[in-house]
Parts: structure tokens; sequence; C-alpha cells
């Protein structure tokens, strides 16, 4: 007898092997259909957008594609420290005629000046020169050019010409840094007064950072009554935590700017207790201090509520337990209790963490100028600036941030873990 | 949280103190919402309690600030609360569809890369709404869906379905296949034995995420602040700019009306959980 006869057959003959991972491969296309949908339009109307963000980010295509000749042209320029060869200054001056002609030398002569001060105003007197028809384009273009302006006949404008050739640039995430590429290519520091965005960046991490402290010493208290208290009296408590969890930020943001104005109910309550003078009624709005009240309540819910879920499921025994066994309170809670919370602890501060690193609207309203965050400067250049790239890139270091912390979530207490309410 | 009887004294100090931080926690978590409430009804149009409001004199309260959101020319409200609605809504509906299809193929057994594939769909919860917005914005202006409602309903369902999702899954987890199973060997198609079979059981989950992704829309600034053009203003966008710019009474009248908006969806958010909770036999 053959081995073929040995295997196990389906009433239609087919083997069960083959059927049953026929049966299977169905099953896991059709989950996958289900998925599908929701999949394909988050990756279309998001994921791909993150991606184009990156693209803006890192684009520096304009300039490549406006100086074509003489990036071409540069390539012959062997000895950087000297002027480069005639090629090239003929070549610039026949893309800049092209620029001209396209009306769209303004841009050069802007994205220019970004690289090196001064390109603005040489830009524009060679634009004159061009309109006089002053330059002979059958002689020696580049004694001609140097004649212009004094700055053409300088190494160092070249060189700058020189770096804006390649058409992606990472000078965005340097300047999310405050730093820059100096002439000879190197990375530099802004100095020390300008460095704005290391300022941001770092408070963005502390206000994160207590917001996050603030919320663990606050929620893990009330999370433990409302887990050990009997059934109906928690849940009237679990209201207060529930109640602001849904009720609308701006709503929440208003309440404490109305709170914490110079004439608000908190001044008036240190008035009447004496801490503080009513002709001297300190500002506790437009500052950190509105910022990390504001944001500690609004977070909270977040940490209190990861919180409670694994409390309640810790027997109130192990604690009777550990007491019974010589420990006092304080040593059972230490060595019993805290030890099974740590799960929740864990899901509740890296959530808050990652809320609060993106904060925008309470920091916006209540933060003032020291209390804006990174997300604000994100704004910013989104709808002021308009520096889209900028924006862009910054966003981006934000986001790879959140995502490493993000991983570490999941790798600790897992993303379908997360409960809601 | 009476405590024994043997307990001793510095135990039981304690344990004051604790009720008394616990106290003092849950008065900072609720105390701001109150606040709104008895302030709407001021007569005057500063934001503190007048003298009149402190000694209850009935002359320093008034609808003034209710008749002016609804009536007041100047005041968008009624568009802006329309458009809130609306948008609200489809998002809803949207990532009601799409989210609830989504975990019930995650919650096969079959299902490849479940890991990541999960991670994908969460992402738009993880992610900093300001980078959402950024993205959905470039996406939104390549496509030409800027300043509509469409836009903003679409960017809204990307931020909702998470919810969906989560709360979806969360449901399927004590799910007995075998019933489905039972319903398909008696010779339902897929199609009935969903909507008769799986639906209802799993509709508590269903409707409480859509709960939030209704919120989530209801209440979203940052992405509609990049999307909206003046015709798409929002109740959110319209208290945004009310807050930057002059804090006027009539927003504290909006405010309370989301409140007693947000106490009927907590309510219902509570009933379904618990609910859902019996239907899934869970007892606690």
């Amino acid at each position: 007898m053959s081995s073929e006869t040995k295997q196990i057959l389906t009433t239609d003959g087919i083997p069960l092997e083959v059927s049953l991972k026929k049966a299977e491969k169905k099953n896991k296309i059709k989950a996958f259909l289900l998925v599908a949908p929701l999949l394909l339009f988050l990756i279309i109307t998001y994921i791909f957008p993150i991606g184009d963000m990156f693209m803006r980010s890192v684009d520096d295509k304009m300039i490549t594609n406006m100086l074509p000749k003489t990036f071409k042209a540069m390539e012959k320029w062997e000895n950087l420290d000297e002027l480069p060869p005639e090629e090239v200054f003929s070549a610039f001056y026949f893309d800049f005629k092209l620029l001209v002609k396209k009306q769209e030398q303004g841009k050069l002569g802007q994205r220019l000046n970004k690289e090196k001060n001064g390109f603005n105003s040489i830009t524009k007197k060679l634009l004159r020169q061009i309109k006089r028809k002053k330059i002979d384009e059958n002689a020696n273009i580049k004694e001609q050019l140097m004649k212009v302006h004094k700055r053409w006949r300088s190494v160092e404008y070249w060189q700058a010409i020189k770096r804006t050739a390649p058409p992606y640039t990472m000078a965005k995430y340097l300047k999310g840094m405050d730093m820059y590429f100096a002439a000879d290519g190197s990375v530099a520091q802004v100095e020390e007064d300008r460095r704005i965005h290391r300022i941001l960046w770092l408070r963005t991490l502390e206000i994160a950072f207590f917001v996050t402290l603030f919320c663990f010493f606050m929620g893990y208290p009330i999370a433990h009554l409302l887990a050990t208290l009997p059934m109906k009296y928690s849940n009237l408590l679990m209201i207060c935590v529930l109640l602001p969890f849904w009720t609308s930020l701006l709503v929440r943001t208003a309440s404490w700017m109305i709170l914490l104005q110079q004439q608000g109910l908190v001044n008036d309550f240190f008035v009447m207790i004496g801490l503080v003078a009513d002709d001297n009624r300190p500002e506790m709005m437009y500052n950190k201090v509105g910022t990390y009240v504001a944001m500690t309540q609004i977070l909270l819910p977040f940490m209190v509520l990861p919180l409670y879920s694994v409390m309640k499921t810790i027997s109130p025994s192990l604690m009777r337990a550990g007491k019974s066994l010589g420990g006092t309170p304080f040593v059972a809670f230490w060595k019993v209790y805290f030890p099974l919370t740590i799960p929740g602890i864990g899901a509740g501060c890296l959530l808050v963490f990652i809320l609060a690193i993106g904060y925008y609207i309470t920091p916006a309203l209540v933060g003032g100028a020291s209390g804006t965050l990174i997300s604000n400067q994100i704004a910013f250049h989104m709808k002021t600036t308009l520096d889209w790239s900028f924006a862009s890139a910054m966003g981006l270091m934000l986001l790879t941030g959140v995502l490493v912390i993000y991983w570490i979530y999941n790798k600790l207490v897992g993303v379908d873990n997360i409960k809601l309410g | 949280m009476a405590l024994p009887s043997y307990t001793e004294t510095r135990y039981r100090v304690w344990h004051y103190i604790y009720i008394t931080i616990c106290a003092f926690v849950f008065i900072f978590l609720i105390a701001p919402l109150f606040v709104i409430f008895p302030l709407s009804f001021n007569a005057e149009e500063f934001l503190v309690f007048s003298e009149g409001m402190k000694n209850l004199d009935p002359d320093a309260f008034s609808l003034r600030w209710y008749n002016d959101m609804i009536y007041g020319t100047k005041n968008p409200w009624g568009l802006a609360a329309k458009n809130s609605f609306i948008i609200a809504i489809f998002a809803t509906i949207g990532s009601i569809i799409l989210g609830t299809l989504a975990a019930l193929g995650l919650s096969s057994r079959h299902m490849p890369y479940k890991g990541l594939i999960m991670a994908t769909l969460i992402s738009p919860m993880i992610v900093p709404l300001i980078i959402s917005g950024v993205a959905i914005f470039f996406f939104m202006a390549k496509a030409g869906l800027a300043a509509t409602h469409t836009g903003i309903v679409l960017a809204h369902i990307i931020l909702g379905t998470p919810f969906v999702v989560i709360t979806v899954t969360a449901t399927l987890s004590g799910f007995d296949h075998s019933v489905t199973r039972a319903a398909a060997s008696l010779g339902s198609n897929p199609v009935n034995t969903f909507m008769k079979i799986t639906l209802p059981l799993i509709l508590p989950g269903v409707i409480s995420g859509g709960l939030f992704a209704f919120v989530t829309s209801f209440d979203e600034v940052v992405v509609v602040l990049f999307l909206a053009g003046l015709e798409n203003t929002t109740i959110p966008i319209q208290m945004w700019t009310g807050l930057r710019e002059q804090l006027s009474p009539t927003i504290l009248a909006v405010a309370t009306c989301l409140i007693i908006l947000s106490t009927l969806i907590l309510i219902s958010a509570e009933l379904l959980r618990r609910r859902s909770e019996r239907l899934r036999g869970i007892n606690r």
C-alpha cells in the first residue's frame, strides 16, 4: 500500500490537510477584508500625509531646479578655495537671466540670502544690470559679473551657492535644534541668546514630566480610594473623574481662566486666608503656573482610569495576609500592594506623558509667553510664518519622541490593553 | 472605609490624612466645572462674582447671556452649533462603520500581523493632535477638501475610529464565537448572522465607541483650526476665538450647555457600560 491511501480524506476526496489549509487561508482573507477599508482609509489620508510631511521637511529642490546649468558647471570647479572657473559664472548668468524672464529671481535672492547674508542686494544689482543690457554676452562674463558688485568677487558667496546644490537638506532639522550648516559645511551652534528652540524642547519635556508627576501623586490615592470603597460610594465619586473626562477641553480651560485670573476665586481665597495682600495679587495665569494647574486637572482622569482598572483586580485579602504575617500597614502596602499596581502606573504615566508632550490648546490659552510649548511653535510656523517645511520638521522630531514612548508603552502594557472609562 | 477598632492611633491619623488628600483631589477635579454655572447667569459683563451674586440678590442674576447666545446678531453660535452637530454625526457614523468592521477582523484569530495593524489603527489617538493636524491639512489641501464639511468629517473619522476599534475589540474579547457558528450551521448567511446575532451582542461596545467618536469630533479644535473656513466654523472654534480675544459671559452660557451635554453623554456611557458587563456576564 502506498502512503497516499493512508492520508485522511474529506468526503470530497481532498486530503484533510489541504482542505484545512484552504479554509484557514479563506478565513485569513475574510478577516483581512474586514480590516482593509479602515486600513486603506488611514494609509491614504493619514500615514501617507505624514510621509509627505517628511518629504516637505527635507525638500530643497526649488533652488536645484532654478540653477541647473550652474550646478552642472560647478562639478568642474575643483579648488574650492579659489573663485570658480569662467564656465560657472556664465552658467549662473544664463540661469539667472532665465529666472528674470520668469520673474522668479526674487525667490532665488531670498533663498540664497538665508544661506548667506547679502545675496538679496547683489542679485538685485545684477538684475538692474541685466535690465539695462549692460552685460555683453559675447565677452568674458566672469570679468563683467565681478564688476557688478564686489561680493561676486568673493569666493564665500560662490561656496554658498554650491552648498544649495543637493535637492535634499537636513537644515530644517538642525534649525529645530538651534544649529545650522556653517560656511565650510560643518554643523555649528546658533549664538547663545538666539537658542529659542532648545528652550522650548526642554520646557516641553519639563512640563510634561512634572504634569505626569503631579497627576501620579494626585491620581494614585483617589484611584486607590475608588477601588477599595464599596460600589455605591465609589460609583458616585467616579462621576468626579468621569465628568471632567467627558467635558470639552475648552470648557475646562475656560473655567481655569476664570479661577486663576487676578480677580478670580483662587486669588480671592488667598486674600481671604491672608496669604497675599489684596493690592498685591499674584499673576497665576499666562505663565507656567497656569499651564501646570490646568494641564494637571485636565489630564488627571487619564491617570486615574488605568490605575483604577488595575487596582480593582487586586484582592483585598492580599493586604490582610501581608498584615497578618506581621507587616505594618505601610510595609504591607509597599511590599504587596504597590508592586501589583506597577502595570497601572506605567500605563497611566506614559499615557499622561504622551498627551502632555503634544499639548497645544491649554498652553496657548493659559500659558502666555513662558508657558508655550513646542506644539505652539509648530502651529505658529504653520499659520503665521507659513514655513511649512520647518513646521513639518519639528512635528516629525516630536513624533519620533512620541513613537519611542509609544513603543515602550506597547512593550510594557500593550496597546490593546488601553481601557476607556 | 470604616477602620477596625483595633487600629493604632498613628494609622488612624494617617488614614484621615489620606481621606483629606483624596477629598481635595476630588474637589480639584470637579470644582472648576461648577464655577462656570453660576457665572453664566451673571447680570453684569464681568467674569467675577459680583457683590449682588454673593448676597444671592435676584437682580444680580439674569438670562441675558443665554439670550445673547441664541439671538445675538454678532454671535455665530447658531451656525457653529449646526455645523458641529452635522460634522459630529457624520463623523460618528463613519467611525462606527469603519471601526466596527476593523474590530471584527482584528478579533478573528486568523488575522495576520495583528499587532502591527492594531498599532496603525490606534495611531491617530497616540500621535499628538498638532502633528495629525498638519498631516491631515496637507492631505486635504492636495485633495481640494480644505474648508469643506467633507474634509472635516473625514478628518474626524480618522481621529474617532481608534476609540471605536478599542471599545468594540474589548467587547469582542468576551464574545463566544460558538453562537455565530451555531447560526451558520443553522443555515444563516454571514450578513444575517452579523445583524441578528453578533451586532445585538456587541451593540453596547459599538455605541460607547460611537459616543467617544462623537465627543472627539464635537470637542475637536486643533485639526479643525487648520481645516475650517469661515463657513465651517464649529463650537470649539468659536470658543477658541472667544477665549483668545475676549472672555465674554456668552462663552460661559455655551460652556454650561456643553457641560449639560457631557453629563448626558456620561450617563448614557455609564448605563451602556453596565449593560455590556451584564450581557457579557461580568459581575463586579
